[in-house]
């Protein structure tokens, strides 16, 4: 790192390759989604989908490094703050679609304009002749779940203000488990659904927003993984771990956004129809 | 600014040149950390683009500059090697073709990354007293994210759209379903779709620097409200690209499964709605036109009070306007879509709503005029730019609020009324502040000043010629005329001919301004720090030009008597 000579506490970041090999890769990812979804080759897609992996994994190791080099200082760290917060922003305005598309089929399923849906839903939402799912089996259970999982992240949060390593790493343990299990009933559960994501609108917009939602999840698990692996290398202290902060930050947000999917698909849009088990 | 700060910003501006490791090369660019060199990099690129994006509209020109159809059907004969009846269905496909791609990378890829990469990128930190941007790496991606996006874009026009021989997507840039579904079953459409994709992780991470930069690098001092009325702009348009984008990004992502996955969204005979898409695409759509205008307040401000060297009047009142515009323009996005069966009282809504940004535009429009009453005006270039801009823009924004009203919609949606009302706010208003944003910060950033006349002769012969384009498609528009059709009746022929006379008008003024930029990099007259005198208050005029690769290794103090 070269010796830079300023009075303030900003991190003037050094030149870095990953912006453009990053670039790159998804250029080669996006083409190679169009090759796959026209049947021609799946490889592409794939090649690229390694670059931005490895992308993502050298460009985050830059920036533990850097932290560990002193360079967060206190402004920086505030940077930080406002770069995730403003990230989680983006993402739930990215939910707010799949949400609109949701309350679409749901408020707006017997306008006498869209004459051709009232055929296809007999006007009622959920849809004639599609069976839903017990809110209160499955989905309860994971909504108890996650929000079991949201105490156990901020119990690691306290223990590592604290001081207390063992508590760091079993309430970061207990957490990752609780999500890995959520994930693993949501696997469960859309192998039971009695729709699928191609077909009625129902199963599109059911399988995209609750999809969308398990694929966060799964990213705010391995978010954590690599925490908890960033713990045992003791690299978190009571003063500096903002690499903790955002997987606890993340993992509420996934939280959130699961009560809404829960209480406005799950329980309301099934209010008083038939049930599968 | 105090003398102090003025001197001791400057000071340590040269000083630090020496300090850095200044990388060379490539490297410089392709790796770059630098807010300056990244700026620079989407400026080269907007004007790459634009010269695609303004081609593609001189052909459509041209075939429009009489009744019939000329062009297209010998292009197509060129280009796909068909003829006859086949040619010529192939070359009305490449007319739609070409008016989507024109107008996709006009928003995507020119007025975008002009001001929001460009522009304020380069000026935002500079004008806030900051050495740098939040996120370097992440203002290097969102910048090489673009020619990735541009290629899929270019790569969709030669692939498959509606089907064998019939190449690129032609259904708009508004992409609708089952248009953009059924409609273009070929891999065109993906690589469009994806192309946005990437064009929008770009501009989401570019808000994401830009906004944390902004609140929380000001120089010691500096507090919002005497934050320069450009940081303003920037900041209220990258909050809107951060909220904005990602449902864009949502809807196209339905696109896309809807396409190749087998979903409904989109599709009424499985429960699904493609007015449902019309709502998610405006809730987008209706920010995105603010995000290509908002910038150009902001450079319109600082150009009005340097060359009428008078503080912008109404200071407060220009800052707020602005968030107010952002915030009002999230509530209106269904003025777009009053032909397709909203119920009346929700047509109220949407045009009293619409009806009421007139007023925070109005407060622009008349602090512009207030700056200038009684100030020292000079006309210099970027002030002719910027006079243009308020002139242009009021036009269109006139316009605007006809069209706000949902009965006049009904006679005018999807005519050349509308193409008239939104080439006023954006090709003549975003583009107008472009260039007045080069001419006024090109000695800055290069360091040399470019020839006078010809930048004024630029402005004058671009002023008529754009007038040319766009006044008689009022007319064309109130008469009937739709858009988005490769041929008209013989009545519409004296309108469209003087349409596309003012096209090569202003072909010529693009011209000059190649020249005169040329000429600038080749003449090297030094601009001097501060070329436009007193009335330039801001804090990038207290540095070199160019500035050094890292400014303000001491931060500047800004004391409580400032302007802005």
């Amino acid at each position: 790192m070269a010796e830079i000579a300023k009075n303030h506490d900003y991190h003037m970041v050094e030149p870095s390759p990953w912006p453009f090999v990053g670039s790159v890769s998804i250029l080669i990812m996006a083409m190679g989604s169009v090759f796959w979804m026209h049947h021609w080759t799946p490889w592409v897609f794939f090649i690229g989908l390694v670059g931005v992996l490895y992308t993502m994994f050298a460009w985050w190791s830059d920036v533990v490094g850097e932290a560990r080099a002193g360079n967060h200082t206190p402004v920086v760290q505030m940077h930080l703050r406002y770069g995730m917060l403003l990230f989680i922003a983006s993402e739930v305005m990215f939910f707010l679609a799949w949400f609109w598309a949701y309350f679409d089929g749901f408020f707006r399923l017997d306008d006498v304009e869209q004459y051709a849906r009232v055929v296809a839903t007999g006007g009622v939402w959920p849809p004639m002749g599609v069976e839903l799912f017990d809110p209160f089996y499955l989905p309860l259970f994971n909504t108890l779940i996650l929000l079991t999982s949201g105490t156990t992240v901020t119990w690691a949060h306290h223990a590592l203000l604290e001081g207390n390593r063992k508590g760091l790493r079993w309430g970061l343990v207990l957490t990752i488990a609780l999500g890995a299990l959520f994930t693993c009933v949501q696997v469960f559960e859309y192998s039971e659904a009695g729709f699928s994501f191609s077909g009625m609108m129902y199963g599109a917009t059911f399988f995209m927003a609750t999809g969308f939602h398990g694929f966060h999840v799964l990213i705010g698990t391995i978010f954590l993984a690599v925490c908890l692996i960033r713990a045992e290398r003791r690299q978190f202290t009571p003063e500096n771990h903002i690499g903790f902060e955002f997987a606890a930050w993340y993992w509420h947000f996934v939280d959130v956004v699961w009560l809404f999917l829960f209480a406005s698909v799950y329980v309301w849009g099934s209010w008083g129809v038939a049930m599968h088990h | 600014m105090t003398d102090t700060a003025h001197l001791e910003a400057h000071a340590t501006g040269h000083d630090s040149a020496h300090d850095y490791h200044t990388p060379t090369g490539w490297r410089r660019w392709v790796y770059s950390t630098n807010h300056k060199d990244i700026g620079v990099m989407y400026l080269w690129f907007a004007v790459f683009t634009g010269i695609i994006g303004g081609l593609l509209s001189g052909v459509m020109r041209m075939e429009l500059q009489e009744p019939g159809i000329q062009i297209f059907r010998g292009l197509a004969d060129m280009i796909y090697g068909v003829d006859g009846n086949v040619a010529l269905d192939a070359g009305k496909h490449m007319y739609n073709v070409f008016t989507s791609a024109h107008a996709l990378i006009m928003v995507f890829f020119v007025v975008m990354p002009a001001t929001m990469g460009g522009f304020a990128n380069y000026f935002a930190p500079l004008m806030i007293g900051a050495p740098d941007t939040a996120f370097p790496r992440i203002n290097n991606i969102a910048f090489w994210l673009l020619p990735p996006a541009f290629i899929l874009l270019l790569m969709s026009l030669f692939f498959e759209g509606t089907g064998p021989g019939a190449l690129g997507f032609g259904g708009g840039w508004t992409i609708y379903p089952p248009l953009s579904t059924t409609g273009h079953p070929g891999p065109a459409m993906d690589f469009a779709i994806l192309s946005l994709h990437v064009a929008g992780v770009s501009s989401v991470l570019g808000a994401i620097n830009l906004i944390t930069t902004i609140f929380n690098m000001r120089a010691p001092g500096m507090t919002l409200h005497k934050m320069p009325l450009f940081a303003w702009s920037v900041l209220v348009t990258a909050f809107l690209l951060l909220l904005a984008l990602p449902v864009l990004a949502g809807a196209i992502t339905m696109l896309l499964t809807d396409r190749n996955f087998g979903t409904a969204f989109f599709k009424p005979s499985e429960g699904g709605d493609p007015v449902l898409f019309q709502h998610l695409f405006w809730f987008f759509g209706h920010p995105e036109v603010y995000i290509m205008i908002l910038p150009g307040f902001g450079i319109v401000s600082h150009i009005v009070s340097t060359f009428s060297r008078k503080p912008i009047f109404g200071y407060m009142a220009m800052a707020y306007a602005m968030v107010a515009i952002g915030f009002v323009g999230f509530i209106v996005w269904a003025h777009h879509m009053y032909t397709t069966g909203l119920s009346l009282d929700v047509q109220r809504y949407f045009v009293a709503a619409t009806m009421a940004i007139a007023v925070p535009t109005g407060v622009k429009i008349f602090s512009w005029i207030a700056t200038m009453w009684g100030g020292s005006i000079t006309f210099k270039s970027p002030m002719l730019w910027a006079v243009g801009f308020i002139f242009l823009f009021t036009v269109g924004g006139v316009t605007g609020v006809v069209l706000a009203n949902a009965g006049a919609d009904r006679a005018l949606h999807d005519t050349y009324y509308v193409v008239a009302h939104f080439h006023y706010v954006l090709s003549l208003g975003a583009v107008f502040s472009i260039f007045a944003a080069w001419y006024y910060w090109y000695p800055k950033m290069f360091g040399y000043m470019y020839n006078e006349t010809l930048a004024a002769a630029h402005f004058w012969i671009m002023f008529v010629g754009v007038n040319l384009i766009f006044f008689p498609q009022h007319f064309l528009g109130l008469a009937g005329m739709p858009r988005r059709y490769i041929d008209y009746p013989d009545a519409f022929g004296f309108f469209n001919r003087i349409s596309s006379v003012g096209y090569y008008i202003t072909f010529v003024a693009i011209a000059i301004f190649f020249y005169a930029t040329w000429e600038a990099f080749k003449k090297k007259r030094s601009a001097g720090d501060s070329p436009w005198g007193d009335g330039a208050t801001t804090l990038e005029w207290t540095l070199s030009s160019p500035p050094p690769f890292h400014q303000f290794t001491t931060l500047p103090k800004i004391d409580s008597t400032n302007a802005h």
